[in-house]
Formats: structure tokens, sequence, C-alpha cells
């Protein structure tokens, strides 16, 4: 079975975004970039499937820039067998990114997709599902557990009120919640490796698919400032604080 | 022009985060029709016709809407959706999970999570963890849109008289998936989502039996438990717990946050509480940025001093 998994390209989770001045986006000059933290649970669950003999073969597949292919080769550094880099500018929206996995996977016939949950960029949570209903495929998100029995797959979601588990008929869309793996680091004689493993670049027009515009960027800006407040010394002073000033104790 | 909203229920009433997207539902202007979907939900179907501003209740009463499968949601939400200019849900993991399948099926984009109606058009929404709040315009005519709850007051206003419930027959055969078991917490505490105080733990804790420090304090306070990522992923507590960026988004009236140093992804899941206190060891902790009160201390001490005193 092969399975595709989706690698998204967006600013490293440790760094605080800026607005820009004029307000038209935020500011990436400079920025550090980095594999999304999901995706990169997603490449670790593909790997592992593949360690454990379910999986053949990991592809992982990016829509994005030129520069995107840094991730893909770092995916392939963590075990992926190959990459696609289908080549789009900008923030291309999540249906379109639908339609060109859609394209991708038509070709491919994976028996499983993995992809994260969530954009920590966009914070869209919309392109498994999106892709799911494309290709008329069952969908597992938010996956805390995957386990893959015959020609189903078993996934253990995070929902509101605690974990539901729901059995689905292969080929699945899979998008990784936080719990499911803990991803290893790439080591270096796996990095070198990974540059001599096979990486496509397509265009959106070679696989057939035409971006369109759903929804118009107006302005970026940033969130209302919360004040630091005052430092009390003692529990006492905390709750008379609350009780009379904030007065949300009685 | 009509607005259908997928209310949010937990079969027996409606969630309160459904009051909140009605008041979105409100603001962009038009007729409001509520869908209310499950399996023996006449009683929530009955609480939403006698809501204000409601015009008409569908609803799906049959055995395949039961867990809110996204196979069988999304089919009958595009069923329904031809006499709709806008579909909107309340954010939570059901509306997350077949949204995007409905506009996916009705090839238009979906406007994740919104916090202001600006029109019937345009929407702010929070990015970057909500470190940036994007103003779009969807192009689409069919607009698919989900809310984030608690930016919106709830619409608690009954009418005088019930608005007509009209029951769909429309099933959906599902082949796809199939529902397996659900692992729910029971608690007899308010929910996370709509509670107007909640206490939090995070890593600072340390175990799940320390846990029980937090939940005193909730309790004497009648306040919701919240936890870090930290802590759920050290198995203090159960995943529902998580506020966060990629848990749940809170606004109650008090957020009050022990052994949490105040990651951005935790802060943007609650830095729009009214009042938040923070109690931190280490007085460099970024919580403290944003906390209205804050408290070096060691919360080994200050908590059960806390619920002792109150
Ligand atoms: C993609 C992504 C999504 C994420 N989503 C979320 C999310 O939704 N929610 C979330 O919370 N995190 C999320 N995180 C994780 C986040 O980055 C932080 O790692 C996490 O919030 C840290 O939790 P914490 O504050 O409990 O732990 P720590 O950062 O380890 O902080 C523990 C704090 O406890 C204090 N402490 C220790 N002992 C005591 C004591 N005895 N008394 C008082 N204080 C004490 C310490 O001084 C410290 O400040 C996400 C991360 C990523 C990459
Ligand atoms: N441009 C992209 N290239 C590759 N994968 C993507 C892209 N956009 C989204 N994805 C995948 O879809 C997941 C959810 O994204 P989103 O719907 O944008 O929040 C991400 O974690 C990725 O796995």
């Amino acid at each position: 079975m092969k399975i595709v998994v989706g690698v998204k390209r967006v600013i490293d989770y440790n760094v605080k975004v800026r607005v820009k001045a004029d307000q038209s986006n935020v500011d990436l000059t400079n920025v550090k970039m980095a594999m999304n933290p999901f995706c990169e649970i997603a490449v670790e669950e593909a790997v592992r499937l593949k360690e454990a003999s379910v999986a053949s073969e990991v592809i992982v597949v990016s829509v994005g820039t030129a520069q995107s292919q840094e991730q893909l080769r770092n995916a392939m550094a963590l075990g992926a067998d190959r990459g696609i880099l289908v080549e789009a500018d900008g923030e291309i929206e999540p249906l379109n990114v639908a339609k060109a996995f859609a394209a991708v996977i038509e070709k491919e016939q994976p028996g499983l997709v993995i992809l994260g949950k969530q954009s920590i960029d966009s914070d869209n949570n919309q392109m498994g599902q999106m892709l799911a209903a494309l290709i008329k495929r069952p969908q597992g998100t938010f996956a805390s557990k995957l386990v893959i029995d015959g020609d189903q797959a078993l996934v253990t979601r995070e929902i509101d009120g605690g974990l539901r588990t729901i059995a689905l008929t292969l080929p699945a869309i899979v998008t990784t919640d936080l719990r499911l793996n803990e991803p290893r680091y790439a080591k270096l004689p796996d990095i070198m490796k990974a540059k001599r493993k096979p990486l496509e670049t397509l265009s959106l027009a070679d696989l057939g698919v035409t971006a369109k515009a759903h929804c118009r960027l107006d302005k970026v800006e940033a969130p209302a400032m919360r004040s630091a407040g005052v430092k009390v010394a003692s529990v006492d002073e905390l709750i008379r604080k609350l009780k009379d000033e904030a007065k949300v104790i009685s | 022009m009509m607005t259908l909203l997928v209310a949010e229920h937990t079969s027996t009433a409606l969630a309160s985060s459904t009051l909140s997207a009605l008041t979105a539902a409100h603001q962009i202007g038009h007729d409001v029709h509520v869908l209310v979907a499950g399996n023996n939900i006449a009683a929530v179907a009955d609480a939403a016709a006698r809501l204000s501003g409601v015009s008409k209740v569908i609803c799906a009463d049959a055995g395949c809407y039961e867990h809110a499968l996204a196979e069988s949601m999304g089919d009958l939400i595009v069923h329904l959706s031809e006499h709709y200019s806008h579909i909107i849900a309340p954010s939570n993991s059901e509306s997350k999970d077949f949204m995007p399948r409905v506009a996916a099926l009705l090839d238009v984009g979906q406007v994740s999570d919104i916090c202001a109606v600006l029109s019937a058009e345009q929407f702010k929404r929070p990015i970057y963890a909500g470190n940036a709040i994007a103003t779009v315009t969807v192009l689409d005519d069919k607009k698919v849109i989900t809310v984030r709850a608690s930016a919106f007051d709830r619409t608690t206003q009954q009418s005088a008289q019930a608005c007509e419930i009209e029951s769909v027959d429309f099933s959906v055969e599902n082949r796809l998936s199939c529902w397996q078991s659900d692992d729910i917490t029971a608690s007899t505490r308010p929910d996370l989502a709509s509670a107007s105080r909640i206490v939090s733990g995070g890593r600072g804790v340390g175990s799940g039996a320390n846990f029980a420090l937090v939940e005193a304090l909730a309790d004497k306070l009648g306040a919701a438990v919240g936890a870090s990522r930290a802590a759920v992923d050290a198995g203090f507590v159960s995943n529902d717990l998580q506020v966060g960026q990629t848990g749940k988004i809170v606004a109650p009236d008090l957020y009050m946050a022990f052994g949490i140093s105040g990651a951005i992804q935790h802060l943007a899941g609650m830095k729009d509480s009214k009042v938040i206190v923070a109690v931190n060891k280490d007085e460099d902790a970024p919580i403290f940025q944003v906390a209205d009160y804050g408290l070096v201390g060691d919360l080994f001490v200050v908590l059960p001093e806390m619920t002792s005193k109150l």
C-alpha cells in the first residue's frame, strides 16, 4: 500500500508573527520557516507504517513555491521515499490544494492519505475533509491513534467530549492530532541520503487543476493587545482584588 | 437570501455555542433556519423553534445522523443547501469535520472560525494562532462558515410563539465510515466551552493525582477545569480539557492558570478571557504578560490556601 502525505511549509511554530505596517498581510521576510507541526506527525505515522511493513512506499506532496522543496527533503530525511512538489505561488486556498491532491491521488492510487489537521499559519482545518469529499472517500480527522486492519483503518479521534473510534474503508483520508505520535529527528546520514531521493516538480496545469479564488484577503491587523496587569504579593491580596476590583468572585 | 444554521446539541439540549452562532447569523441579516440533525432529537428541535429570530427549524431525526459522521452530515446539508446563501455552524469537533466536506461538495471555499461579521460577505477571523486578525471577503455565492462561539454573545431571547418544525425525510446510506465506540469523559463540572470561570493547570502541576488541587479550587468556584497541552500530553487529564490553538477556545469571565508558562499556542485559546490570573513560580513566565493579576509562587502552596480561604 502506498501512502500519500501532505507537507506544508509554514512559519516555524516558535516565531511570533508581526503584521506589516500597511496591514496587507503578516511579515514573513527573514522569518524562520519549517514543516507544519501536524505534517511532521503525518510523516512520522506514515514512516512507522512503512517500518511495520503495512505500507510499501511513502510519497510526500507539497503545494507551494520552489522553497517547499526544503520541507519535502526534510520529510525524505525522516523516511519518506519520494516527493512531489506542485508549484503554486502565494497562499493557496484549501479547496485548490485539495484539487491538486485529488489529481495526484488519481495518478498514484494510494491506500491511505495522511495530512495534518490544521495549518498553523492559516488555521484553516479544511484540506483533508475537502479532499475526502472530492475523491468520495471516508475521513478520520484529528486522529490520536491509527490502526490498519485489512481493508479498514480504525481511527481514534479527539472530539470535544473525549475520544471516538471510527472504522473507515480504505482508501481513506486521516488527519493528525498532536498526540498521534512524537516525530523523530532527522539524522545527518539520512539528510544526505534524502538529497538523492526523487523529487518531481509539477504545475497545477500539469494536473489539470485551475485554481479558483473563493476568498479575498482584505486586511490583516494585529489583535487587540492585553495590557499586562499587576503582580500581587499574596493569596489574600489576590482574593481581595478578585472580589473588590475585578468583581469576578463574591 | 436565507441562512441555514447547523445546531450543535447533546441530543437532549441545544449547546450554548448554537446560541452564539445564532447571534452571528442575525448579524449576517437574513432569515435563519436551524437544522437539528441527530437521532431522537425532538426535544432539541422544540427548543430551537422557540428561539428568537428563527423562522423555521428543520429536523433530521434518523439513526444515520446519530454520531454526526461527516459523510452523512455532509450529504444531508448539501441536500438541503439549495435555498440558502449562508450555511453556518458553531466551530466544534463535529462541524470542523463535516463543514469543509460540505464546502467541497458545493465547490466553494470555507471561512473557518469567524470572530466578527462585517457584512453578509465580509468577516474577521484569527490566523497565526490569533496573533493576527484577517478581514476576508467571500467571493462564492454560497458561503460556508464556522463561528468562534466565544466571540459572540448568546441569543437567549425566546419568541412568543414557536416557529414551524419541518421534518426532512432524507437518509444517507454511508458505507464508507462506521462508528465504533466513544470514550467520553463524564464530568459534573461546567462545560469548558461555555463556563464563566475556568481553573487550568499545566505541566507545573506535575501529575494526574496533583490535579485534584486544581479541581478542588474549580469546585469551590463552580468553575470548569482546563489544561495546557503539556498537561494533556503527560496524561494528567483527558484531551478534551486542552485549551489553545488546537484545543478549545474559551473566553470566560475568569481564567486562572496554574503552572502554565504561556506559550503562544496556549494564549491563543484563552487571551480573550475577561480577567486572567496567573500563578507561576517563574517570575519571567510569559503568561504574566497577559495576566491581569499575577502571583509569583508555588502552586502547591497557593492552590490549597486559596481553596480554603474562599
Ligand atoms: C502545533 C502546536 C500546537 C499546540 N497547541 C497547543 C494548545 O492548543 N494548547 C496548549 O496549551 N499548548 C499547545 N501547544 C504546546 C505549547 O507550545 C506549549 O508547549 C505548552 O502550552 C506548554 O504547556 P505548559 O505551559 O503547561 O508547560 P511548560 O511550558 O513546561 O510550563 C510549565 C510552567 O509551570 C511552572 N511551574 C512548574 N512548577 C511550578 C510550581 N510548583 N508552582 C508554580 N509554577 C510552576 C514553570 O515555571 C513553567 O512556567 C502546541 C504546540 C504546537 C507545536
Ligand atoms: N499547500 C499545501 N501543501 C501540502 N499540504 C497541505 C497544503 N495545505 C494544506 N496541506 C495539508 O492539509 C493539512 C490541513 O491544512 P489546512 O486545511 O490548511 O489547515 C496540512 O496540515 C497539510 O497536511
